[in-house]
Order: structure tokens, then sequence, then C-alpha cells
């Protein structure tokens, strides 16, 4: 297995996706000539030529309409925005023309496309540009909302959003496109999505974590272990549809949970899977299940408040230590 | 919104507390799970802790004073927030709150279903648990609680309150270690134990049948669990630390006739020539049978919990040049005579050519050190932590005794047992030295 950055997955996937079926195609802003804002998406021109690797204009609503109308007619459109900030211009076509098409039209047209790009914190890009938007997709039914944590999940979730039948809402963390791991060479390695992965192991607490937060709650699991508290760390990797089922199965073992998330916690994801949990294992918890999520607030741009306002390792250990009561 | 802070139930028994110290002064920021009093209860003094965060603002107590359960104590707040009508309604105690408190105190009514709800099938116990104030009370974060089971609507975790419907346990004779009081898993887990081993204890006199003699695979230290510590435990911990040091020691001693063992020594001897059983091999043999039915003494003090062990590991004094190192019998309870003499045997050999491995002198439940062969009468052992306990035992010597009005001549031994009075006290010990010499005067408890 060859160990490689989640740029370098995001790409070999494209690339693999784009060699397999002519109807797939990719386009968004600064995707072809300049090979991706953040060069997810080298060396794709030169393969596969303009009329697949398309560069648009900065119109957010109107390529993410012309993909749809693309989708409909029977091709498999990519379409990246350079950050997920800029989606929020593109939120009638995707929520009320690509998530509602297959209903609305009794099942006549189906929306197989990808809406990819960066998302969550940056570095210092301020309150517009650092937003976690994955509980507005995830509310809408029709919609798939997928966010990887590492290489090969990045690979294999990516792969399996090309080639699935409904829209998919893939949120890449704009911090993580350096993070290294292993990643299995196949070009038919996929991973199905709404299948949660068990990142770790352990008895005493469930941490749920996804994006840029697991690699924080691994890190918090094996402080917490030096302590004598054994965690497990539960990635969703799908947030929707969920795979609440593996999160109940560690639920019923720890008696203990807490949701890490680097969103808002107000109507947020870990405030879903919180009520999934009530709903499902309430006669299992030892302690309410604590939420450690982002500042209720506009991402600052000071960097010594950006720090404060995305959860850290400590915070995770605390929040494990309160519902353990230690 | 400023948050009323009362005088907490810290024991079970306790109707008044007094507060022997405030951690915090009027003015000091306080969080969430601080400690803001040291509070002399009934039984012990406590630790009360902050349920929300925020500026204490008032101390209506003072050092040295008393109030009952539920009274303001206190008042956090916000540093700029109004808390006059607060601290009005402290200097003239509402009628009815008085009253509230007082009830379950003075009308003998709520008494009686106590009693009965202890013994109450399991899901009596869960009705009798179900809230009885109608008062909303929550066990959140930002201050939804000012007092717990002080309003007598008990605050149970979900699953702590599952485990113990299924259990038969009464969730009033527990008292929570959670926040506000809220009843947990370890609470029920602990009282679970607790049930089990009283349940067993009871029959005072009969002994329990000693384990089988067919060992089964032993291989390492003897497998245990944790209970977290209790509060009394800490208490008595902290306490007597102060006294004597970190393992505060106190001593038992008892007279031990001997006849029987020598008398079973020999026996064996006469049978087989080739058994070399020594009187410290059935000493250990007894102790490890002693102490797997008093689990208290098999048993050591750990930072949060003490941890039981399941099988009698037993260490061995073995003098060697210049000191002396324990080499541990392992699952002693398992294991045959003539298995713990051999063992025993070349254990000290080795321990004396100093071939013994890490593992072999290190981690025992207990320790037996004996003086008897320099003809000491009787000494007391210093504990080898993080063991519970440790047997000094002295020479046998025929001395004349007093049975049945009559001067008659016995094999005496005395032995003198060191106990950690963390986790021991005075009649835990004594009822397992009782044991002990119950079995040794009777050898024959070994094959019954």
């Amino acid at each position: 297995m060859a160990v490689i950055t989640i740029r370098e997955a995001l790409n070999q996937a494209l690339r693999e996706e784009l060699q397999r079926d002519k109807n797939v195609f990719l386009m968004g802003e600064e995707v072809a000539a300049y090979q991706g804002a953040y060069k997810v998406t080298k060396g794709l021109l030169e393969e596969f030529g303009p009329k697949r690797v398309i560069d648009t204009p900065i119109t957010e609503l109107g390529f993410a309409g012309l993909g749809v109308g693309a989708a409909m007619v029977g091709l498999r459109p990519i379409v990246e925005f350079m950050t997920w900030n800029f989606s929020i211009l593109a939120t009638d076509q995707i929520i009320n023309s690509a998530a509602k098409m297959l209903y609305m039209s009794g099942g006549q047209f189906k929306i197989p496309m990808v809406f990819r790009g960066p998302g969550g914190s940056a570095f210092q890009v301020s309150s517009q540009h650092s937003q976690a938007l994955e509980s507005w997709y995830a509310y809408f039914p029709g919609l798939k909302v997928v966010m990887p944590s590492t290489p090969a999940d990045a690979k294999g979730l990516l792969k399996s959003a090309i080639r699935d039948d409904d829209p998919v809402i893939f949120i890449e963390q704009e911090r993580m496109y350096g993070q290294k791991g292993e990643v299995p060479d196949d070009e038919d390695f996929l991973i199905p999505l709404g299948v949660a992965d068990v990142k770790r192991a352990g008895t005493d607490a469930t941490i749920v974590a996804r994006s840029l937060m697991v690699p924080l709650a691994l890190k918090a699991a094996e402080e917490l272990e030096k302590q004598g508290v054994s965690c497990e760390v539960i990635d969703p990797r799908t947030i929707r549809p969920l795979d609440i089922g593996t999160i109940i199965k560690s639920v019923k073992k720890t008696n203990r949970v807490v949701v890490a998330e680097e969103s808002h916690p107000f109507c947020g994801v870990a405030g879903e899977i919180s009520a999934e949990i009530n709903e499902r294992a309430f006669d299992y918890l030892d302690a309410p299940v604590r939420r450690v999520s982002g500042a209720d607030v506009p991402m600052p741009y000071a960097k010594n408040l950006e720090n404060l306002a995305i959860p850290g390792v400590e915070q995770i250990i605390a929040a494990v230590r309160e519902v353990a009561y230690l | 919104m400023a948050t009323e802070v009362m005088m907490p139930k810290l024991s079970p028994t306790m109707d008044e507390g007094q507060i022997s110290r405030w951690l915090k002064k009027e003015g000091d920021r306080v969080s969430m799970g601080e400690p803001l009093a040291e509070i002399d209860t009934d039984k012990a003094t406590m630790e009360m802790q902050a349920l929300t965060d925020g500026v204490l603002r008032k101390i209506l107590i003072k050092e040295g004073e008393s109030a009952p359960l539920g009274q303001l104590i206190a008042i956090i707040g916000e540093p700029d927030e109004d808390i006059s009508s607060l601290e009005s309604k402290a200097q003239a105690p509402s009628p009815a709150k008085t009253e509230a408190i007082a009830a379950p105190e003075a009308t003998p009514a709520p008494e009686a279903t106590k009693e009965e709800t202890a013994s109450a099938p399991p899901a009596t116990a869960t009705a009798a648990s179900a809230p009885a104030a109608n008062q909303p009370e929550g066990n959140g974060r930002q201050g939804e609680v000012t007092e717990s089971s002080t309003s007598g609507r008990l605050i149970v975790s979900p699953l702590a309150a599952r485990m113990a419907a299924e259990a038969g346990i009464d969730l009033r004779s527990l008292s929570g270690t959670g926040p506000g009081g809220r009843i947990i898993k370890r609470d029920v887990e602990a009282a679970m134990s607790e049930k089990g081993s009283t349940a067993t204890a009871a029959p005072e006199s009969k002994l329990r049948a000693v384990q089988p003699l067919q060992a089964a695979a032993v291989s390492g230290a003897s497998a245990f669990r944790d209970e977290p510590l209790s509060v009394i435990r800490k208490t008595i911990a902290n306490r007597l630390i102060t006294s004597l040091g970190p393992v505060p020691h106190f001593f038992l001693t008892t007279e031990i006739e001997m006849d029987r063992a020598v008398e079973m020594r020999l026996s064996i001897k006469a049978l087989d020539p080739d058994l070399k059983i020594s009187i410290n091999d059935i000493i250990i043999k007894v102790a490890a049978a002693a102490l797997l039915q008093h689990p208290q003494v098999n048993a050591s003090f750990q930072a949060k919990a003490v941890r039981f062990y399941e099988h009698a590991d037993i260490g061995v004094a073995v003098a060697i040049e210049d000191g002396l190192i324990t080499p541990v019998v392992r699952s002693a309870d398992q294991k045959s005579l003539s298995a713990i003499a051999g063992e025993v045997r070349d254990l000290a050999e080795r321990a004396r050519a100093r071939k013994l491995l890490p593992d072999e002198y290190t981690g025992a439940s207990f320790s037996i050190s004996n003086l008897g062969m320099f003809g000491i009468d009787e000494f007391t052992a210093i504990i080898n932590p993080p063991e519970g306990a440790i047997l000094a035992v002295g020479a046998v010597t025929a001395k004349p005794v007093v049975r049945e009005d009559q001067v008659v001549v016995r094999q005496i031994m005395r032995v003198t047992m060191s106990c950690d009075h963390r986790i021991i006290d005075g009649a835990t010990g004594a009822k397992f030295l009782q044991t002990f010499k119950k079995i040794l005067e009777n050898p024959l408890y070994l094959v019954v």
C-alpha cells in the first residue's frame, strides 16, 4: 500500500473514475488550467482534455444548475466548489433541484452527481470562509453527505460517491489535504456510503468524531488511555445516511458518549446524533451525551481566537472525563 | 440567572451539615465541579462541589455554622447581577420551604415506606424510585439544578436505574457519587458487590468449602476487579495516613493451637517420607483458604479504588544475604500442599541464588513472614505495599494452657497480622484471623 496525502488520494479517485466511465466529467472554478485551487485536479486537464475537465466562470448557481441538467440527461457530473463556503450561492440548485428531482419527477430523473470541495475551518480565512455546512445539507432528504478523515477513506468514498446514482455532498477538510496515510492500490477500492468506521476500539467511552475531529479524538483517546480510560473512536464517514447502528452498538458497550465536531453546536450533526442515541439507547446511558462543538460565533480572524473557536484535544479529554465522572 | 447553593445531602443519614471551611471567597469565580466548601456531615468531612459556573456572590453560612439540608448557604451568579431578592429570602426563610424540608423528618410515614422498599422485589423498587416531587429538576450543566436528593427526588442515570431494577436494588438505599448526587453505574455496581458479599458473609460460623486441589492452569498474577473507593474509605484513608505515614498499619495478634497441624505434618511424613511439608507450607495453604473467604483482606489500596483479587497470591518472606525478598506462590488457594511445598523450596533456593525473575517476587496479594526458626515468639511485620496485609508468624512452642479448667500442654504459635487500615478495619481483620485460626487448628477443613 502506498502512503499518500488526502489530496493525492482524491486526485487518484477522480482520475480512475474519469478513466472508467466516459460519462463522468469535472467542472468548477480553476479546476482545469490552474489544476485546482488546492491542486486536487492536478494533471486531469492534460489527460482528459477540455471537454471533460471544464473551467467555469465565478457563477456557483449557474454551473451547479448546469450540472443538474447534465445529470438529468445521463451524464455523471462532478462539480467542484472552490470551497463549500461558495456553495451557499448555489443552494437553490443543490437543494431545490438536485435533492428533489428524483422525487418530484416521480422517479423519471435521477441525479448521479457529486458536489465536492474543501469545507470547515482553514487557516485564518475568517468568518465567511471557515464554515462547516454539513448540517445544512444533511438536513435535506435526497442528498447524501460524506466527510472523509483519512486518505484511504477519501479515495474509497469519493469513488463510491461518483458511482452513486444520487446527488452526493462530498466535504473535504481544508486543513487536512496534506494528511498522509496508507491507501490500497486496487483500482476497485471502494468504501460503501453509509458505513461508519471504528477507528479505535475501547470500553469506557465512545467518541463520535468526523473529519477534522477524527485525528484529535484519536489523540485524546491515546492520552485518556494513560489516565485509565479506554475510548472507542467512531468516524461515521457518511453523515447521511448515518450508520447509527454502529454508534448504538458502541454506546451499549461503553454507556458514555462524546460527539466532537468543528461546526457550530446549535442544530448541528452532533445534536442529531445525540437525539438518535437518546431515542435508541436511553437505558444504556450512564451520563448525558456530551457535545464538543466549535464556538457559537462567526469564526474569528485573529489566530489566538481562531484556535479557541475550534475544539482541541483538551476539550475532548475534558468532555470524556466529565461523562466518565472523573 | 443567580443559582442558589443549598446544603447538600452528603451522607445518607445526615440531616444537617456544618461548614468546615469555605474553599472560595465571595467574589471568586467558580466553575462547575470545582470544590466550593468542605462540609462536616455526621460521618465525615466532605467536599461540596459547585453545580454551576459563575461568581460566588454571597456566603450565607459562615465557617463553623450549621444548616439543615436544603437551606440556602450561598449564592452563585454573574458578577453584576442583582441578588437582593435571594438574599432577603435567605434572611427570612419561607415557611413553605422549611416545612417541605422538615416533612420527611417529622412524619413517620415516609420512613416506613423506606423500610418496606428496602426489601421490596425489583418491580416495587423501581416504582418507589419514580419521581416524588413535581418540581422541574434536571441535572444539566448550566445550573438547572441547585439541590439534588435533598428534595426527595432521586437523580439516577438511565443505565443505573435499569441495572438497579434488574438487580433488585432499592435506589433509595444508595447515595450517588455523580454530579448533584446523581446515582450512576459505579454506585449500583458497588451496591451489587456489597450485596453479594454480605449475602455470603451472613452465616458467620459456616466455612465455605475450600477450593478444589486440582489446580487450574495457573499463569501469572491473580485476576482482580477494582471497586471505586467509597467516600468513607477515602476519608478513612486520608485521615489515617496523616497520622501514620502512607500505609497506616494496625496489628492484630492471636494465639493458635498447633497440635493438629503438627500432627498432620507428621502423618503426611509417615505416609510418604519424600513429601517434605513444613508448618509454614501449611500456614500458606490455610492463609490462602481463609483469604478467599475474606475478600476484603485479599485486596489492595489503589489511588481511586480498592482492588479485590480473585486468587490468593501469597508472598513468602525469605531472608537472603543482605536483605530479604518475598517470592510469590501464585494462586495458593488452588494448589495442593505438596505443590506449595515444592514451589516454596524452589523459590527460596533461587531467591538465595538471586535467580528470581521480577514477576516471581512482585504482585502478591498477601504476605507471610515467619521468624519461628529463630525462636521468635511474636513480632510485627511491615506491609509490603500495595498488599493489604502481612502475617508475622512466631515459633511453635509447647506451653501450658488452660483447657476445660485443666492446665494442659499445647503446641502454641502466635501470629500478628499487620493490616492496611485504609482498606481493612479492625473487625474485618479480626474475622479473617478467626477463620485462619479455625482452619489451622482444624486442618481437616482444608479437605472438607
